[in-house]
């Protein structure tokens, strides 16, 4: 792996509320490379778009980012603050949100978002600004870019929007792009250009991806490197294909084991028993221990960030041996670059 | 767009008829002018002479056809007290009512946004909380009892201002407005402030309203994920996007103020349409009653057309509903 571009060093994010602080992020570490995808996948309430949002500093009170790096070529952004994070924000370092319907502005037209955008960062004439934006929109497979300019939100459909989106946050060609469930609310076969669209930018551009998801197939087909996290922490990593072979982490392993797609129609598909704990009330030691199979006296206290010799790590008293689980049969499609 | 206009016109056109035949009833429903018109000892003759002449012994919905038809022709009769016609009368008054209403909206409207804005983007901090207290102010404190406080303060103890009336006008496109000079300014800074305060509560509690819901709406994070300066997110997508019930607002307080500008205008002792109305309902002057009340109406009706098609330039999502 070259060298990294984002590199994330127990990130620490916390929220100040009645019930006393929350760690929604604690102790986060990964790092990307240049035209890398990074997959960061968990249930609802794991921190990861948090995670996301901790990165480009837009995490709002009662909430702040109270340790931790976060290196963008060396750069640590926690340590900037107001106009300097601004200039980052976009320009080195951009974000694509969940839902397409509620991150474009209704009332303004999509030229002049992007307009906006693009003055943002660069001080040049409507006219030129014009011109980056339509081709942003032609470089992310949008028909006829210089109509779409004219148009309103609201009369382009939603994997339009998404589009324009990521339109949106390669303007400035940014190192990294945080891409918090962009496909989530799209259809599956919207889903799939857009996710091919992402992995050709990335190879193209050299932009890399942070991936937040909770749809391991998305991520399976998609990114190059895991990041698994539960309850505020990371608790697997390692190269995307490995992880879905062989999960190490027990918890990886009853989410993979979960996928509707690897199971005979007809038989009960297994589950992870009981539901994400809430971030006020986490049991001692392991956090996953109250609903893992493989629990035992130990995970009461905190378990150890286990290095394998591929690179790869798990967050687990007893991770399992390589040899216990079957691979699943490979997806139809992917995404992943040959490299 | 054309087919919306025609529309909203049509529905305009039926709202000033309906308001034409309730205000005529209510006005008939109080009494025969002819008594006050004339001495209680005149003789029977010259009453029925009078009531013959101004049509009084005809139907009602004779009455209500001709006085629709006179109006059509631009004729809304003769006051009974001033011996004017009422159109020339109130157009007379006019001028002095609409220069004090829009500098009161104009004040409202360039503090009340800014403060709003404010106080919706910063909602926690302690200059939002004291704009917050001062709204609650503006439209709960009586605004005869505010109009008064400013003459003793302003014009009675510091002697900076005159303590009423209306400045030296000037003819601009046949309107005697005073606000050309400096002195018609001394004039009406007072009660246009008065008129404004309730206005500008309002408009700081509609501002900050939005603006409080805007900012935790996504396309602001977004905005801000891609860079946006804080004044570029607040000008261009917040103020955008809260603007329709702020022109809904602007537009039916316009109104208002134009309509009902009558505390103000009697403790100042502004000549505008305000005072007009009054004396004319103390005295029974059906003529100007009936006209002011329809041009009200008419007034009204014409704002909130503007208003509407404003709506359709700010979102376009009405403009497909409108048309489609």
């Amino acid at each position: 792996m070259s060298e990294p571009v984002l590199r994330v060093k127990d990130l620490q994010t916390q929220f100040q509320t009645r019930a006393g602080i929350l760690k929604a992020v604690d102790g986060v570490s990964f790092e990307v490379g240049r035209g890398r995808i990074l997959g960061l996948v968990g249930e609802s309430g794991s921190g990861k778009s948090v995670t996301g949002y901790s990165i480009l500093g837009l995490i709002e009170p009662p909430g702040r980012v109270a340790g931790g790096e976060v290196l963008l070529n060396g750069k640590d952004l926690t340590r900037l603050k107001g106009e300097a994070m601004r200039k980052v924000r976009g320009a080195q370092i951009a974000m694509v949100f969940q839902d397409p319907m509620m991150t474009l502005n209704p009332v303004l037209k999509i030229g002049t978002q992007m307009i906006a955008a693009v003055r943002a960062h660069d001080r040049v004439s409507g006219k030129v600004a014009r011109d980056r934006a339509r081709d942003a929109l032609a470089k992310v497979g949008i028909p006829s870019p210089e109509e779409r300019l004219e148009a309103y939100p609201h009369q382009l459909s939603g994997g339009m929007r998404q589009r324009v989106a990521i339109a949106i946050a390669l303007l400035h060609n940014p190192a990294v792009i945080i891409a918090d469930e962009p496909t989530t609310a799209l259809d599956v076969s919207i889903q799939g250009q857009i996710l091919a669209e992402v992995r050709r930018l990335a190879d193209e551009t050299g932009t890399a991806f942070v991936w937040v998801t909770h749809d391991l197939a998305v991520v399976s087909s998609l990114a190059d490197d895991i990041c698994v996290m539960y309850a505020g922490r990371v608790v697997e990593s390692g190269p995307a294909a490995d992880v879905i072979a062989a999960p190490r982490h027990p918890y990886t392993a009853g989410l993979l084991a979960s996928v509707p797609a690897e199971h005979e129609p007809g038989t009960k598909l297994p589950q992870v028993p009981g539901s994400t704990p809430s971030l006020a009330n986490l049991p001692p030691g392991c956090a996953f221990a109250p609903r893992c199979a493989k629990a035992g006296p130990a995970c009461t206290t905190t378990p150890p960030v286990r290095q394998f010799e591929d690179g790869r790590t798990a967050l687990c008293h007893y991770p399992i041996e390589p040899v216990s689980c079957q691979p699943p049969s490979s997806t139809s499609t992917t995404y992943r670059s040959a490299s | 767009m054309i087919g919306f206009i025609i529309q909203r016109v049509l529905q305009a056109l039926m709202v000033v008829i309906a308001m034409s035949i309730i205000v005529f009833l209510g006005v008939y429903a109080i009494g025969n002018p002819i008594d006050v018109m004339i001495d209680p000892g005149s003789d029977q003759a010259l009453r029925e002479a009078l009531i013959q002449r101004y049509g009084l012994d005809r139907p009602l919905f004779e009455q209500y056809f001709v006085f629709m038809n006179n109006m059509l022709h631009g004729d809304l009769g003769e006051s009974f007290i001033y011996r004017l016609p009422v159109l020339s009368l109130i157009w007379s008054r006019f001028p002095a009512t609409l220069e004090l209403a829009l500098t009161a909206m104009l004040i409202a409207t360039c503090l009340g946004i800014p403060l709003g804005l404010w106080a919706g983007y910063k909602p926690e901090s302690l200059s939002a909380k004291a704009i917050m207290a001062f709204s609650v102010l503006g439209f709960s404190v009586p605004s005869f009892w505010v109009g008064l406080l400013l003459i003793m303060t302003f014009a009675v103890e510091l002697g900076w201002l005159p303590s009423g009336g209306r400045g030296p006008t000037t003819e601009v496109l046949g309107m005697n407005l005073s606000i050309t000079s400096l002195e018609g300014w001394s004039y009406i800074i007072l009660p246009a402030f008065n008129l404004a305060l309730f206005k500008l509560g309002l408009l700081i509690r509609l501002t900050r309203a939005g603006t409080v819901e805007v900012m935790s709406s996504d396309f602001v994070r977004f905005a801000r994920a891609q860079g946006l300066s804080e004044a570029k997110v607040v000008g261009l997508h917040v103020l955008k996007n809260i603007s329709i019930p702020i022109v809904t607002v602007f537009g039916l307080e316009l109104g208002s103020t134009l309509a009902f500008a009558v505390v103000t205008e009697t403790v100042f002792n502004w000549p505008g349409m305000g005072k007009l109305i009054i004396d004319s309902i103390t005295v029974l002057d059906r003529p100007v009653m009936v006209a002011y009340l329809i041009l009200v109406v008419f007034l009204f009706v014409l704002i909130n057309l503007v208003v509407d098609l404003v709506y359709g330039q700010l979102d376009p999502r009405i403009r497909v509903k409108a048309a489609s």
